[in-house]
């Protein structure tokens, strides 16, 4: 018999839970998956408007030249670094908690790793000449590094992911606890790459994994730093600053860790997950996230003062536009209230670090980031150097059009139903990983 | 002063007179249309005198008249290399700008523009809180240190020899990074179709007329390279009713209005010219003489204004 239909008591439990996971869909599920559906098909509508009519369809103008696309861009394309790393450390250091952690969080940056730079593709007046990036590719320019970087960046997180379902779509090949139909059987097998758990395969896979989870580091390191730099190289207040960087890469990973929460949760409830992800998860990732926040809540304080006290007038113009009530003064302190006041309050005093309450503050975080990827993008694009005067108001205010909100919408619908259809061919739990338990 | 770079420079004044002697157009070439040309007007019974471009002067009516944008061919490799031995420059004399706005309506109509779409705008500044408001003309700047420049991905957008900095709209993919980058806001983005006229389509296109425009890609003011080519003075500069702008070629030393011709280097000297965001490193071509000893208040023009155009400029009074 195979090793990979050897299973320990651990690993046939997981096994029957993923029973539950495979269970045929309630109606619930089916009408959230038609909304999610309904979702995309509105933004494939709305991207057809776009490329038929031209970048006219959205309420970008000149002067704020990037909108909701470049906002949600940077905010999944972080999410994704984020996770990643997070994934790749907890792998690679085999941290004892981070068994059932590492699953959820290579998949959250593989797909929030794709739906970004389809954002990017968005904003692209012409995507008939897209091949012009790589035949007349001009090194000196940022987007040309951040092509380099986010290509090779999708080839690694793909790969690490694979490599880390490859054991248990072979002992999903192979079990016999399971009634599966025999297109799952035929697809396992595909996957599963003739993976039969001997020694030297076993040892091939965990090396080929721990060298991916190190190399990611850095590789993720890198594709922060040159996405950061496309707005720090450029000659805009709030953007030309050298804190740009570190802020980004800060709230990235607590952006992500706060996804993973939130999906740690759901998968939790709904599939009875209980005694593998347990409060001791929560809190510790809730631990990480404080000191993420706390992290971003110095770097915003800094820049922001540094900015106001030194009078500069185009950086004062941004700032006081952030700050004004009348203009974005309310995202701004709301979007702090919720990524980095509250999860440092409420995690402080331990009898809030339940489940529960982690979970509602990370879906909070979550949001509130978006909105700061928001107020990264548009304030300094309405403030230029020389005064607009322009009839038009939406020359001068930027406000997104309905084909911009049904294709964020339409982003945020491809990563639910990609968390919501991945645990109907995969065991959230990684059944593999508790092969080292007692039989 | 070398024998060739003398004759460059009556060479340049000559044509430059040639350019302001056609100037009663606006210094335009126009080309008597027949019947079966789409957007015939009844005949006025307004003739004008015509020169043909064999030099036969004839008299048509006036609704017969239709602009031709005259271009000089060129390969590609003239256009992204410049125009040999030039380094173009432009000098704005605050002083002089009313805001008459006709350099403005100018390049609109050598452009093919429509109202909405300025490559050339003029703006009301004021340099401090007790400082009287002028009226600011601004092209592109055609900076030595572009900022543009450096962060297109495609090479859509580049810097020649002769100075310019110009536009590639075949090449360009549209990212609006140069639009970011941009620090005085001079580029222009085609968010829908261009509405370019029928006969402009299949018009000759190359980076120096980007014409016709292409939805999708980024344009702005390009010092109307194809008229250098030729010895010809930007429209803006002919538009002018003031002689606001002067137009020219540094290697020479000189620049014009069409009237009056300076020494480029005497001109900047004596009126303190200076450059527009000098801070930030871009290096600009274009000087501007300070408004000192304005010909008529910024105010002026803003009475004659209808109220809501006024509106625009509130902040800055």
């Amino acid at each position: 018999m195979m090793k990979t239909a050897e299973l320990n008591k651990k690993q046939t439990a997981i096994l029957q839970a993923l029973g539950a996971q495979l269970e045929k869909p309630g109606m619930l599920y089916r009408l959230w998956v038609a909304l999610l559906l309904v979702l995309i098909l509105a933004g494939t509508y709305g991207l057809y408007r776009q490329i038929l009519i031209g970048h006219v369809v959205t309420g970008m103008r000149d002067n704020v030249v990037w909108g909701y696309y470049i906002a949600n861009f940077i905010y999944f394309i972080g999410v994704s670094y984020g996770a990643a790393m997070l994934a790749a450390i907890l792998y690679y250091f085999k941290v004892p908690w981070g068994r059932p952690i590492v699953r959820i969080a290579a998949l959250v940056a593989f797909i929030t790793g794709i739906i970004g730079p389809v954002f990017i593709l968005l904003c692209i007046g012409r995507f008939d000449r897209l091949h012009y990036l790589f035949i007349h590719a001009r090194v000196q320019s940022p987007i040309t590094w951040d092509v380099m970087v986010i290509s090779t960046y999708l080839v690694g997180i793909t790969v690490f992911t694979y490599l880390l379902l490859i054991k248990d779509f072979a002992i999903l090949r192979d079990t016999s606890l399971l009634e599966l139909s025999s297109w799952r059987r035929k697809l396992y097998t595909a996957l599963s790459l003739r993976y039969k758990g001997t020694d030297e395969q076993e040892g091939q896979i965990d090396h080929s994994t721990k060298s991916m989870a190190f190399i990611m580091v850095p590789k993720v390191i890198l594709a922060f730093a040159v996405l950061s730099w496309i707005f720090g190289m450029t000659l805009r207040p709030s953007w030309n600053s050298t804190i740009f960087g570190p802020a980004y890469v800060i709230s990235s990973v607590a952006a992500g860790i706060g996804l993973i929460i939130g999906l740690m949760w759901v998968y939790r409830r709904l599939y009875g997950l209980e005694e593998y992800i347990t409060g001791l998860h929560f809190r510790n990732m809730a631990f990480i996230l404080v000191i993420l926040v706390a992290a971003f809540g110095y770097f915003t304080f800094s820049e922001y003062i540094t900015n106001w006290y030194s009078s500069g007038k185009w950086e004062s113009a941004v700032t006081a536009k952030v700050l004004s009530f009348k203009e974005f003064g309310w995202a701004f302190h709301l979007a702090n209230l919720f990524a980095i006041v509250l999860p440092i309050v409420i995690i402080a005093i331990p009898r809030f670090r339940t489940p529960n309450i982690i979970a509602l503050l990370s879906l909070l975080l979550v949001v509130a980031m978006w909105v700061r990827r928001y107020l990264t993008v548009v304030p300094p694009l309405e403030t230029p150097l020389l005064p607009v005067q322009d009839a038009r108001p939406e020359f001068v205010h930027y406000s997104a059009t309905w084909v911009e909100w049904a294709l964020v919408l339409a982003g945020a619908a491809t990563f639910f139903i990609f968390f919501t259809l991945a645990p109907k061919l995969i065991s959230v739990i990684p059944i593999s990983d508790y092969d080292k338990e007692t039989r | 002063m070398s024998e060739s770079s003398e004759n460059g420079r009556r060479d340049f004044l000559k044509k430059g007179a040639l350019g302001v002697t056609l100037a009663a157009w606006g210094q335009l070439v126009f080309s008597c249309s027949h019947s079966g040309h789409e957007h015939v007007a009844e005949e006025q019974g307004d003739i004008v005198k015509v020169l043909t471009p064999d030099g036969q002067l004839v008299e048509v009516d006036r609704s017969h008249l239709k602009h031709v944008h005259h271009v000089h061919p060129v390969t590609y490799e003239e256009t992204r290399e410049g125009v040999p031995g030039k380094k173009f420059v432009m000098v704005i004399d605050l002083a002089r700008c009313t805001n008459a706005r006709k350099c403005v309506s100018a390049c609109q109509k050598m452009h093919h523009l429509p109202p909405d779409r300025e490559w050339l705008t003029v703006k009301l500044m004021k340099d401090s809180e007790d400082g009287a408001p002028y009226w600011f003309p601004k092209t592109c700047f055609h900076c030595d240190n572009p900022p543009c420049v450096k962060v297109c991905p495609v090479d859509a957008t580049f810097k020649r020899d002769d100075g310019l900095v110009l536009v590639d709209n075949t090449r360009c993919i549209g990212c609006k990074f140069c639009m970011t980058a941009c620090p005085y806001s001079t580029r222009v983005f085609n968010w829908g179709e261009p509405g370019v006229p029928a006969d402009m389509k299949t018009h000759f296109s190359s980076a120096e007329s980007s014409i016709p425009g292409q939805v999708g890609t980024v344009e702005k003011c390009d010092f109307c390279p194809d008229m250098a080519r030729m010895g010809k003075l930007p429209d803006c500069v002919t538009a002018c009713p003031n002689g606001a702008f002067f137009f020219g070629d540094q290697n020479e030393d000189i620049v014009t209005n069409g009237s009056e011709t300076f020494r480029f280097s005497e001109l900047i000297a004596e009126r303190s010219a200076y450059r527009y965001g000098e801070d930030l490193g871009t290096k600009p071509r274009v000087y501007y003489l300070p408004p000192a000893g304005r010909i008529e208040p910024a105010e002026k023009s803003l009475e004659e204004m209808p109220e809501e155009r006024r509106k625009l400029y509130e902040d800055m009074l």
